[in-house]
């Protein structure tokens, strides 16, 4: 499972472990799943999608200002604002 | 001398304002117990930021095309003080620390030959600027309740920074504010914001490990330093915000101590009067019935 985070300025909004998620990055879509490649991108405003099961219905997050992170430890983003759909 | 009535008043008066004191008091603890959980809930967003923020620098060679948010003018003439204060009083010296440590820094520089201008978050830290440099004060916000702000506010007083920066209004940004340590010590700080101040103990990245970058790591750094300036002034604000209700909280508390115990001196004072007035009263029957 992928260690997912999602941060505003003014709180932690989730940490949890999920299937995938899709970042709408600034140069297309991308979907991260466990164990992807170091990376870093700046998000452009959009919707987050977050898979917790494989085949389980999406959840998705409206974000504005964004940056995300990848690294060993899971997904980082860090958005000014969030907020579920 | 004052009367028996009069002492009466004034133990009423005082009774009164104990209670005021203690009501300020206890709304303060309630209201530090929240602005502490906001400033602690903010810190994630911060620490990360700062280290992606450090660690990108540290891989981008200064050239003309590094922005300037981080390479800065290259010179260090004009410094703009951001001072972020409090628009309320009566949370003991919480203004005044912050305006002090402002002025201390501004003497220094001014003597150095440096041009200093100030941008005033905050009503009572104006006021006190505004006395001593009337010329300096190039702009004013007056934020209102330091618990209610917005991340909004502070990214709008970031684009007016970065604006005037940008414009050539400055060469380096200094923030003051005072950062919350615990109900009983709040910390004034001073902290410089633009250009960026990357930490000399900054985890140096990992060469191996090949990161990704989209865009590239300049537009990366374009994209996050001016929203790593809005952080910046939102964490002092959150900071501010506890610091003022600490603050408030041990004034209120002394100001609650010092009124009981002017209660119990007038208490004493009254007790003893009406004594007096007492033992007057009887030796005058008593040297009235023995001149019968």
């Amino acid at each position: 499972m992928l260690h997912f985070e999602l941060v505003t300025p003014e709180k932690l909004v989730r940490s949890e472990e999920v299937y995938m998620v899709v970042v709408p990055g600034t140069e297309g879509d991308l979907g991260i799943l466990n164990h992807h490649a170091p990376m870093m991108t700046t998000v452009r405003d959009g919707t987050l999608t977050v898979f917790r099961e494989e085949k389980g219905q999406p959840e998705t997050i409206r974000i504005v200002g964004g940056f995300a992170e990848v690294n060993d430890k899971g997904l980082t983003v860090l958005a000014e604002h969030a907020e579920a759909e | 001398m004052a009367s028996l009535k009069a002492l009466k008043g004034r133990i009423g008066s005082v009774k009164s304002t104990q209670k005021i004191t203690k009501a300020m008091q206890m709304v303060a603890a309630a209201k530090l117990r929240r602005a502490q959980s906001a400033a602690e809930a903010g810190r994630p967003y911060a620490q990360r930021l700062e280290k992606v923020v450090a660690s990108l620098a540290s891989k981008v060679t200064i050239s003309s095309t590094t922005p300037k948010l981080l390479s800065g003018t290259g010179k260090d003439q004009v410094h703009l003080f951001v001072v972020a204060t409090s628009d309320k009083g009566l949370a003991g010296a919480f203004n005044t620390n912050i305006a002090r440590l402002a002025r201390r820094e501004a003497d220094a520089l001014i003597k150095a030959g440096k041009t200093v201008k100030f941008y005033c978050i905050g009503r009572k830290g104006r006021a006190v600027l505004r006395r001593l440099y009337p010329d300096l004060i190039v702009h004013s916000e007056e934020p209102g309740d330091l618990g209610k702000l917005h991340f909004d506010d502070a990214h709008r007083w970031a684009e007016d920074l970065i604006g005037r920066f940008e414009a050539g209004e400055f060469d380096i940004a200094h923030l003051f504010y005072s950062e919350f340590k615990s109900v009983l010590a709040q910390v004034p700080t001073k902290q410089q914001i633009i250009p960026v101040q990357i930490p000399v103990d900054a985890p140096k990245s990992d060469v191996s490990a090949a990161i990704d970058y989209e865009p590239d790591e300049e537009g990366i750094l374009a994209d996050l330093l001016p929203r790593n300036v809005a952080v910046q002034l939102f964490r002092a604000m959150r900071e501010n915000a506890a610091s003022e209700q600490g603050s408030k909280m041990t004034a209120m508390d002394n100001a609650t101590r010092n009124a009981g115990d002017l209660i119990k001196r007038l208490n004493i004072e009254y007790n003893r009067k009406r004594q007096a007035a007492i033992t007057t009263e009887l030796v005058e029957i008593i040297s009235g019935a023995e001149a019968l």
